[in-house]
């Protein structure tokens, strides 16, 4: 009887199974004592309540507004809205400059199919933080003084202290001209889409006469509240620009060092992508007498966004895990902020709990959306 | 069926059509938008010239005092004055050799074990004695080595040694959380996922916190590792869950039939997985388990931040030499192409491994 027992293969599972469970609960526990132990051995205060005291340390740029008297809670507020505010900046520049890549790659043109060739395999196989490292570097001893200063676009300065750009000013009717404009060009958009349109004028042409009615009421608008809207460029006043907005050089060299990185990775799912689509589906168009743009975007687009869109999401994901290493050149994003705080206040544990708690949010967060996104791409599979 | 004394016309066989090969004028300047590409290609390249001006041309390779070095242009004199702390960090210049024996031994491995056919149990037995052998070059205390503490291990034997062995050492533990993950016990399989998603729901900064100023605080008190195995401990761990993603990739990938077959012999568990399942696995997903060997070189790098002194901790440090011009640029270019070399080799070795497997799965 004891060999039958000896041998049920549910009873091994079982008594395995609970095994594990044992022993993953007296390793915990065994951590938590030592923890215990050396928290009060060594003086640490433990608790969350630290998070409503004053910080008392500086943050050199953030988003939102911030100054030391503020609470330890909203340093980590401050730390975590410029870890968002870098990820998305740096996500949308990426993607754009990825979407050029990953053309660029594919097309048939030989000297652009090599360049991008070379900078995708270039930027993939360097370290991130080496390349953050160079382009800070870059900016803070090879850029000139605001005097010499580099001018790569007109209004757009790059020198030691900075990066210079013009700001957009707005006027107290400035809000409204936004908002008016926003809304009219949805309007004008829904209208030419949605309005049936009259046999002899062709969708392209509607869009086009549309939007050029949109713009000839915006520009009305625009001079009749009088220049609600207009940008203010950075000019050289004495040793230094004054006016416009003014990037540091740890925030230029990250949105740099991230986007040029990304953009490498984005190009190169962004032509996977497109060239996982069956070869028959641009012959069929082809067949079919459609032009090579309309078959890219009417054919071969719609089916590689199927494919491109989750490798993209992981890319974006591990993007704003990436921007934790703006920690090697300062700009104070949640880690930095994080490491500050250990430095103040010897609360280790919470501190690291907060920033491991925002991310897995976030990470989580966007595993779920990515299930719901699988799951009804996946029902248009035929 | 063929009805009798039907009349079949076969059709001769035909080559392809001929396709003329357009002339490269054609090409670039055939049509408004290729001629627009082009265009936008020679300004991109054009706007690299001041690049290559400052690297090459107006550079300095040779000075006699760092004051040379002021007129603008790359300064890799610098590099050729501060090689050997890039390289080898703050190990003692008198025991350098061995830094650079354990440099040669890396990849005097790496190139015996390049080829497949070579990879079994023995070649695993060298290694783990190699990397003994490392750890004892590095570290001495015995055989008449002096002996140097972990502090003062620095440069590119770090880098590799932290690559190799957290890479060697995640590879079990992969396949433990891999199979874990898809065991039919409910509790193993949810450890096991529960395990992977937090590791790659964190970013490495996060996991590198945790071992350099966590660890400390979990473990009883007479218990002190030191940061550099800390840092390795973390990187393996992060490398585990990844690879464990991996391999799980190989094992869905494998027909269901090896499995039963192997059960229908009565192949014990553990001789099915050694000698069935994991080698066909495996060999389905060589071109992923070689691109997370590259991304765990590159994440090497991160442990700059817990201040290990890895290579390129070395190059900041040396680029912080009052007597030398800002040549920061140059110092982390030049960890860059060290960097670029070992990963754009394992990409090349990866493609050549790939047409290697298919060439074989194709007859």
């Amino acid at each position: 009887m004891f060999s039958s027992l000896w041998y049920s293969a549910r009873l091994r599972a079982w008594a395995a199974q609970a095994a594990l469970v044992a022993g993953v609960v007296l390793f915990v526990s065994w951590i938590a004592g030592n923890t215990a132990t050396n928290l009060a051995e060594r003086g640490i205060r433990t608790g969350f309540d630290y998070l409503w005291r004053p910080a008392r340390f500086p943050i050199s740029e953030s988003v939102v507004t911030y100054n030391p008297s503020d609470s330890f809670f909203w340093a980590y507020v401050v730390g975590l809205a410029n870890t968002l505010w870098l990820s998305v900046i740096a996500i949308v520049l990426a993607t754009v400059l990825g979407l050029f890549v990953g053309l660029a790659r594919r097309s048939s043109h030989p000297f652009l199919s090599r360049l991008a060739g070379i900078y995708v395999t270039t930027l993939r196989n360097i370290p991130l933080i080496v390349q953050l490292l160079c382009w800070y570097g870059v900016a803070t001893s090879l850029f000139p003084a605001p005097r010499e200063a580099l001018q790569p676009l007109p209004g757009l300065y790059l020198s030691i202290r900075g990066v210079y750009a013009p700001s957009l000013t707005l006027a107290p009717t400035g809000a409204f001209f936004l908002m008016s404009c926003t809304l009219l060009f949805i309007a004008a958009m829904v209208a030419a889409w949605r309005y049936p349109r009259p046999s002899s004028i062709r969708r392209p042409w509607l869009l086009f006469i549309t939007t050029a009615a949109w713009a000839v009421v915006s520009v009305a608008l625009f001079k009749a509240l009088g220049t609600p809207v207009g940008l203010e460029f950075p000019e050289l006043k004495g040793l230094n620009f004054r006016g416009g907005t003014t990037l540091s050089p740890e925030f230029a060299a990250i949105i740099l060092g991230l986007t040029i990185y990304t953009s490498a990775f984005v190009g190169e799912i962004i032509r996977g992508g497109i060239e996982a689509v069956n070869k028959g589906q641009w012959e069929g168009a082809r067949a079919l007498g459609l032009s090579e743009r309309r078959i890219m975007f009417k054919v071969v687009l719609p089916q590689a966004l199927r494919i491109i869109v989750p490798p993209l999401t992981t890319q974006y994901l591990s993007t704003v895990k990436n921007t934790t290493l703006a920690v090697a050149v300062g700009y104070p994003e949640l880690g930095l902020v994080v490491n500050t705080v250990i430095n103040q206040t010897g609360q280790a544990i919470e501190s690291i709990m907060v920033m491991l708690g925002v991310f897995l949010t976030i990470s989580l967060s966007v595993a779920v959306f990515m299930n719901w996104y699988n799951a009804r791409v996946a029902l248009v599979v035929r | 069926m063929n009805a009798p004394g039907a009349v079949y016309n076969y059709i001769e066989p035909q080559l392809p059509p001929h396709i003329a090969r357009k002339p490269l004028l054609k090409i670039v300047f055939g049509d408004f938008l290729s001629a627009t590409l082009t265009i936008v290609a020679i300004a991109i390249i054009l706007s690299i010239l001041p690049v290559l001006n400052w690297a090459l041309i107006n550079a300095h390779w040779n000075v006699a005092s760092p004051a040379e070095c002021q007129d603008g242009g790359a300064c890799w004199a610098f590099i050729r004055a501060k090689a050997r702390l890039i390289m080898f960090g703050l190990y003692p210049p008198g025991e350098q050799w061995r830094a650079v024996a354990v440099i040669l031994l890396i990849l005097a491995m790496i190139l015996a074990s390049l080829s497949p056919r070579l990879w079994n149990a023995k070649l695993l037995a060298v290694w783990a004695t190699a990397i003994g052998v490392m750890l004892i070059l590095m570290g001495g205390g015995i055989a008449g080595l002096r002996f140097v503490p972990t502090s003062k291990w620095g440069g590119l034997p770090v880098t590799l040694l932290l690559a190799v062995l957290s890479l060697g050492l995640a590879f079990p533990l992969a396949v433990l959380l891999a199979l874990g993950r898809r065991s039919p016990l409910p509790v193993i399989r949810s450890i096991s996922v529960a395990v992977i998603e937090l590791v790659r729901g964190l970013p490495l900064v996060g996991l590198l916190f945790v071992a350099a100023i966590l660890l400390p605080l979990l473990l009883p008190a007479g218990w002190t590792i030191d940061k550099l195995g800390r840092t390795l401990a973390a990187l393996t761990i992060f490398a585990a869950a990844y690879l464990a993603e991996v391999i799980r990739g190989g094992l869905q990938g494998l027909d269901d039939g090896q499995i039963e077959a192997a059960e229908a012999l009565g192949i014990p568990y553990w001789k099915m997985i050694w000698h069935i399942v994991l080698p066909q696995a495996i060999q389905n997903v060589i071109p992923p388990l070689t691109n997370t060997a590259i991304v765990m070189v590159k994440n090497t790098s991160l442990v700059l931040i817990v201040g290990v002194f890895d290579m390129l901790s070395a190059a900041r440090s040396a680029t912080t030499d009052p007597a030398w011009p800002a040549p920061s640029t140059e110092a982390y270019m030049f960890v860059a192409l060290i960097y670029f070399l070992i990963c754009f080799g394992i990409s090349l070795y990866s493609r050549h491994l790939e047409l290697k497997v298919s060439a074989r799965a194709h007859g």
